[in-house]
């Protein structure tokens, strides 16, 4: 049971979690600096297209991995230039963001469709990989899963020990109060969009290159939405964001995998397990009362004085 | 003066155009338009109808073209109005949901031949085509039937639906033809194409221990699961060959050539009539299996084309009995012939394949 079911189950969770870590991450960063973007599931389909396009057209793996992250920086400059610039509603560009990325790369796909590109492959790491259990579950995945293993962290010591994230942190509670304390409030709002886009750009990215080596309309598949929730879930807070991924990539590879049993649950309702967790979580947010933890000045836009 | 000229000219084009079209007689030139519901680049389900078109272009009275990615439902009628509109003598349909959108248009244009893929309603000027893939399916499932060394063959499904059923039916069958402990998992992942989600499915049943993959869906997502385990796969629509030539063993594949050539031709000689349901199987070449991967032994070609040619002879209905359901209950009895009527709306799995149709 622990070899043939839990451990490749945990296997494939920690590949489903993966995406939706990126994007959970990258939204934590744009919210901490103030600024709501419902556009993840639209920059994470962009994202994931260009990515597939470069790897196609260049053979570079790497590169398109990159290049995924920029086009999520793209997409986040299109969101700022909106709301930061022209002072525009967040929730509306968000939702704009959203239909633009996903009928964009539609439309922009549609010649790469059935075409399969380079990406990235499992590898197991050398004397990792041999520790019982936790090696197979862990230590024998692609590049870009170990890659981001150490992303929370840095994550981490970059919102709590360095100045530039104390001060992302206090431009998103109280912007007022930090531009009197001298710091650029919408310098450093653009900085947390952009970032957290890169980091929205390289979850979407994960799904061409490492998810599947297939372009495929539609590919994001909800991941976007699920990180936007996952960010309340995590209470804005890195760690328990890799938790909630995890959580959501394990739920996702775990009705596959009861459905391949032979249960007698209709498939239906196995498939609605994700979504029904989502509604679930948010509710447990909501009574928990942590919706408090969200920067306060989450949504609200700078206005210019005078 | 002038406008009334252009009114008159065009009273009369619309007139012709009226007249030209079914009067009973040949034509010289025929025009065809298909619509489909994905792109054609997906080397699924589009991809072999338009191969069908490809076939047909060629014909020196033939002139088609096509439009790709129509969303089933109101986009589709305005699609096949549109081709109704311009004067095109056959328009094809090929997915389900474009059913009742094209009965709709039929009865506006009695004089424009309507080809539905895969439905029950039809009209007197609209009828519906359909393969029976099940007899490639009975082939490739003994393929896979005696591929399999832990006797557990794993099969990614789309939707429930009796199409993708009876192909499961007639898979497990062939497989159990050859080797009676062969079992069949399916995972059902509720989606015609979504690369990611179905080489997900393929891995839980790898996972599971299935040594070799079939699908129904028209992503390549299970081959290449099957490709990075190193196991076996069987493709669908199109020879998935070339997705993954490490895994692949052979695919059930469409082949639309034959019927559409025979649909033009009776258009062009004035006999094509409506209210009429046309399901072709091997015997008429529209369906069959890709060429055998170097990897299947010799033995094993030659006794899937053995019963190949039993198929195309008449002499393996496939769903004769005695035949089991899930619980062990005899459905089929012995020597009893399962109808087309049934086979079209079967919605239970055969003793052997283990999962649920729901």
């Amino acid at each position: 049971m622990l070899e043939s079911f839990i451990v490749p189950l945990l296997a494939a969770t920690v590949q489903s979690g993966t995406p939706i870590l990126y994007a959970t991450l990258g939204e934590i960063l744009t919210e901490k600096g103030g600024i709501l973007n419902l556009g993840v599931e639209g920059m994470m389909s962009m994202a994931a297209f260009v990515a597939f396009a470069v790897a196609y057209t260049t053979g570079n793996p790497w590169l398109a991995f990159i290049c995924g992250g920029l086009a999520g920086t793209v997409m986040a400059m299109l969101h700022g230039f909106v709301c930061i610039t022209c002072l525009g509603n967040q929730v509306v560009s968000g939702l704009a963001l959203t239909i633009l990325g996903v009928g964009l790369c539609n439309f922009l796909g549609t010649p790469f469709i059935g075409l399969a590109a380079p990406g990235f492959s499992k590898f197991a790491v050398p004397v990792l990989s041999s520790i019982p259990y936790l090696g197979k579950i862990f230590f024998r995945q692609d590049a870009l899963v170990y890659f981001c293993y150490f992303i929370p962290f840095i994550f981490m010591i970059f919102m709590n020990r360095t100045r530039l994230g104390i001060a992302i942190t206090a431009v998103g509670e109280k912007p007022g109060a930090a531009a009197a304390a001298g710091l650029k409030a919408v310098k450093l709002r653009w900085m947390a969009l952009l970032g957290g886009g890169f980091l929205i750009g390289l979850g979407g990215a994960y799904l061409s290159l490492a998810y599947t080596h297939l372009w495929a309309n539609g590919l994001a598949g909800g991941r976007g939405w699920i990180a936007v929730a996952l960010v309340i879930f995590a209470f804005w807070r890195p760690g328990r964001a890799v938790f909630g991924a995890y959580l959501f990539g394990g739920v996702m590879a775990f009705q596959l995998r009861l459905q391949a049993i032979g249960t007698h649950i209709p498939s239906s309702l196995l498939l609605m397990l994700p979504y029904a967790l989502t509604i679930l979580v948010l509710i447990f947010s909501a009574v928990r009362g942590r919706g408090g933890n969200a920067p306060s000045h989450l949504g609200i836009n700078i206005e210019p004085e005078g | 003066m002038r406008k009334l000229m252009i009114m008159v000219i065009v009273a009369a084009m619309s007139v012709m155009m009226a007249t030209a079209c079914f009067a009973g007689a040949k034509k010289d030139k025929i025009k065809v338009g298909f619509v489909y519901v994905s792109p054609v680049a997906d080397a699924g389900y589009s991809y072999a109808q338009d191969q069908g078109r490809i076939a047909i272009d060629k014909l020196p009275y033939v002139e088609s073209s096509f439009v790709e990615s129509v969303a089933e439902g109101t986009d589709s009628e305005r699609v096949v109005l549109n081709f109704a509109r311009k004067g095109y003598d056959i328009i094809f349909g090929t997915s389900f949901g474009y059913m009742d959108p094209m009965v709709k248009i039929s009865k506006k244009f009695p004089n424009v031949a309507f080809m539905h893929c895969s439905g029950f309603k039809t009209t007197p000027n609209m009828s519906n085509y359909f393969g029976r893939m099940y007899q490639a399916r009975y082939l490739t499932g003994m393929v896979a039937g005696m591929m399999t060394k832990d006797n557990v063959i794993g099969y990614v499904a789309a939707f429930p639906i009796p199409e993708v059923i009876r192909g499961i039916n007639a898979f497990a069958l062939g497989a159990q033809a050859v080797n009676p402990k062969a079992t069949v998992r399916v995972v059902w992942t509720k989606t015609w194409y979504n690369p990611a989600l179905e080489k997900d499915a393929a891995i839980s049943l790898l996972d599971m221990g299935a040594d070799v993959i079939a699908q129904h869906q028209d992503s390549p997502g299970p081959q290449e699961a099957a490709q990075e385990r190193g196991k076996y796969s069987i493709g669908y629509n199109s020879d998935m060959s070339k997705l993954a030539p490490k895994s692949h063993l052979t695919s059930a594949i469409w082949n639309w050539a034959p019927l559409f050539t025979n649909v033009v031709e009776q258009v062009r000689d004035g006999v094509w009539q409506g209210n009429e349901s046309l399901w072709w199987g091997m015997d008429q070449g529209v369906v069959d299996i890709s060429p055998f991967s170097s990897m299947v032994p010799k033995e094993v070609q030659d006794k899937v084309l053995a019963a190949k040619k039993e198929i195309k002879a008449g002499n393996n209905a496939i769903f004769v009995g005695p035949i089991k359901d899930q619980a062990g209950k005899v459905v089929v009895p012995a020597g009893q012939t399962m109808e087309d009527g049934k086979l079209l709306g079967m919605s239970w799995f055969v003793e052997g394949v283990v999962g649920n149709t729901e």
